[in-house]
């Protein structure tokens, strides 16, 4: 028995020895570098700020910041089409949209506030940014005209590809490997 | 000008070994120097240039933005395994950013014993490995699903390269914050304009993967995330975020928009793979390729370059009679693990068409596929990971073209 408590605390002396950092290099992260390195928004909604948005606010942000890439109708110019496509995906022709491909409402929200407008990413503030995903999800006819988007709300939207997604199943041609 | 004095340096050379003996050939060598004195070459530079003689480039597709798309490599021109940093092929989403380095922090957050920021500077001090390793681009060969395949190796085959790559191993860094129980996914963020961002697996993060600073004997070029960027070797190259500045630590795959709505590959069930980071085995024929023509029949040397995901090259196999039958090439040691491994067959060209084409093995046993297999397994639209066979056909003129077989 007492062999045996010894490896226990032989092995929990080794997990709290491989706890420790060898080299110490840098320093503790600031609390400030990582609010500001946190935009990272988890798809349960996790990271997500506080704010809200509405469509009719939304459809003025996109007319103002998205459609002189987007067009007037998200129909697509100088950037992708953002609507349509449900559907589309087993044809021969498949239109990959926010509304017809994108499995998480949080991915969208992700992106646009890291990455739009493409000239000027950052720009949007949280409520602009709730406002456009909403307008975004409502012309897709995914939300209705009055629903709004923060941060109880927008994980809850389910996209309708949220099942379309399925796990790399390869080698799926040519031999067989050997693992 | 040059060239003339040289010629007459050489006729004066000739001259003095045809007079009969290397003592008098040498005096009118040094007469012929007295007369037409050589030029001087130019200075010594603090930073190379290759010969304004050499002329490959990497090809850039047309796109409404100028600071997205990709740049592809020439590997019709490529000899040897490396790919020269200049000639990297490149795929940006949202411009080069300019980092000074005495500014740039990577922090390594979220599910973490202790939140760490590290300086450049710190990370160069850590131990650190170099290795030869592949990168492709998951949309690599994206043209091959479609009905008219890529006329030239550059344009279809070209978003990959091979290169050097010296940085800390991330399970190292991993080991100094202290990762968490319940940590499953690191997700990685660059710091250009969109900030690009993946989810990883942690079992990979701690099994082999580099931030790395440097490539092919000096700093990473900007271009290629300079100062800091991930190598994931044999993963898809959009995952091997450039620019590299936050390592947060979650229990999740962030479904990022790069591995949602893009490098997922559709099905013909309108079901899509996601998370589909492997590239692998391939090959293609390089010499000769799309393009290209032979001056006359005889003897050439037909190379290429193989390159798996998985590991190391068993063998390739070349045919030149449209696939009818498949002969052994020869290939360039040592043949590291996922890295180009170049491969060379002597052939003799007779004047008649001929179809040409490269098949990898790599060491799991794994064939690269025809075009044919991949299109039956996965339609026409999942866009990624093409890893077909190429074939060429070298016409009864040595002109050399794309034929999809």
């Amino acid at each position: 028995m007492w062999k045996l408590r010894l490896l226990l605390l032989a092995a929990a002396a080794a997990t709290l020895v491989a706890q420790m950092p060898k080299y110490g290099v840098g320093r503790p992260a600031t609390a400030d570098q990582i609010r500001d390195l946190g935009t990272a928004i988890a798809p349960d909604g996790g990271g997500l700020p506080e704010g809200s948005g509405t469509v009719a606010a939304g459809r003025e942000v996109f007319i103002a910041r998205c459609a002189k890439c987007h067009g007037e109708k998200a129909e697509g110019a100088v950037g992708p089409i953002l609507v349509g496509g449900q559907g589309t995906l087993a044809t021969a022709k498949p239109l990959k949209t926010v509304g017809s491909f994108w499995p998480y409402a949080t991915t969208v929200w992700d992106y646009v506030n890291r990455a739009m407008p493409f000239d000027q990413p950052g720009l949007l503030k949280a409520a602009e940014v709730y406002a456009v995903v909403a307008y975004i999800f409502n012309i897709n006819g995914i939300i209705g005209d009055d629903q709004v988007m923060d941060a109880k709300s927008l994980p809850k939207v389910k996209m309708p590809n949220r099942d379309g997604f399925v796990a790399d199943p390869r080698p799926d041609v040519g031999n067989k490997v050997r693992r | 000008m040059q060239d003339s004095k040289r010629s007459s340096r050489r006729k004066l050379l000739r001259i003095g070994v045809a007079a009969g003996g290397a003592v008098l050939a040498n005096r009118q060598i040094a007469k012929a120097a007295e007369d037409t004195p050589g030029q001087l070459g130019i200075p010594l530079g603090p930073y190379g240039e290759r010969s304004p003689f050499e002329k490959a480039v990497r090809w850039r597709r047309d796109t409404k933005t100028p600071e997205t798309g990709s740049s592809f490599t020439p590997l019709q021109d490529s000899v040897g395994t490396l790919t020269p940093s200049s000639l990297h092929y490149e795929r940006h989403h949202a411009g080069i950013p300019t980092i000074d380095p005495a500014h740039h922090q990577l922090v390594i957050h979220g599910l973490v014993t202790r939140p760490l920021s590290l300086s450049v500077a710190e990370i160069r001090r850590l131990p650190s490995v170099t290795r030869t390793l592949v990168l492709e681009c998951g949309g690599n060969s994206g043209s091959e699903w479609a009905a008219k395949t890529g006329p030239d190796v550059q344009r279809s085959y070209g978003l990959v390269s091979c290169s050097e790559w010296t940085g800390v191993p991330l399970s190292l860094l991993l080991s100094e914050v202290g990762v968490q129980p319940g940590a499953s996914w690191v997700i990685a963020e660059g710091a250009d304009a969109c900030r690009m961002e993946r989810s990883i697996p942690l079992a990979k993060a701690m099994d082999n993967i580099l931030v790395a600073y440097g490539q092919n004997g000096e700093a990473l070029r900007p271009a290629q995330g300079y100062p800091l960027r991930l190598i994931i070797p044999g993963w898809e190259g959009n995952a091997n975020v450039k620019w590299l500045h936050s390592l947060k630590l979650t229990d999740q795959a962030y479904m990022a928009r790069d591995e949602t709505a893009k490098y997922t590959d559709l099905m013909p069930d309108g079901k899509a793979r996601i998370f589909t980071y492997q590239m692998e085995a391939k090959s293609v024929i390089t010499f000769p390729s799309g393009g290209q023509t032979l001056p006359g029949t005889g003897l050439y040397e037909l190379t290429g370059l193989a390159w798996s995901g998985r590991g190391r090259i068993e063998r390739v196999e070349i045919t030149t009679d449209g696939g009818r039958s498949w002969v052994k090439a020869n290939i360039q040691e040592p043949r590291l693990p996922i890295a180009f491994t170049r491969f060379r067959l002597p052939w003799r060209f007779d004047g008649r068409d001929a179809v040409i084409a490269s098949r990898a093995v790599d060491e799991s046993g794994y064939t690269q596929p025809t075009r044919e297999a991949l299109i039956g397994a996965r339609g026409t639209n999942s866009n990624y990971h093409f890893n077909g066979i190429k074939y060429w056909k070298v016409q009864a003129d040595g002109t050399v073209i794309n034929v999809e077989a």
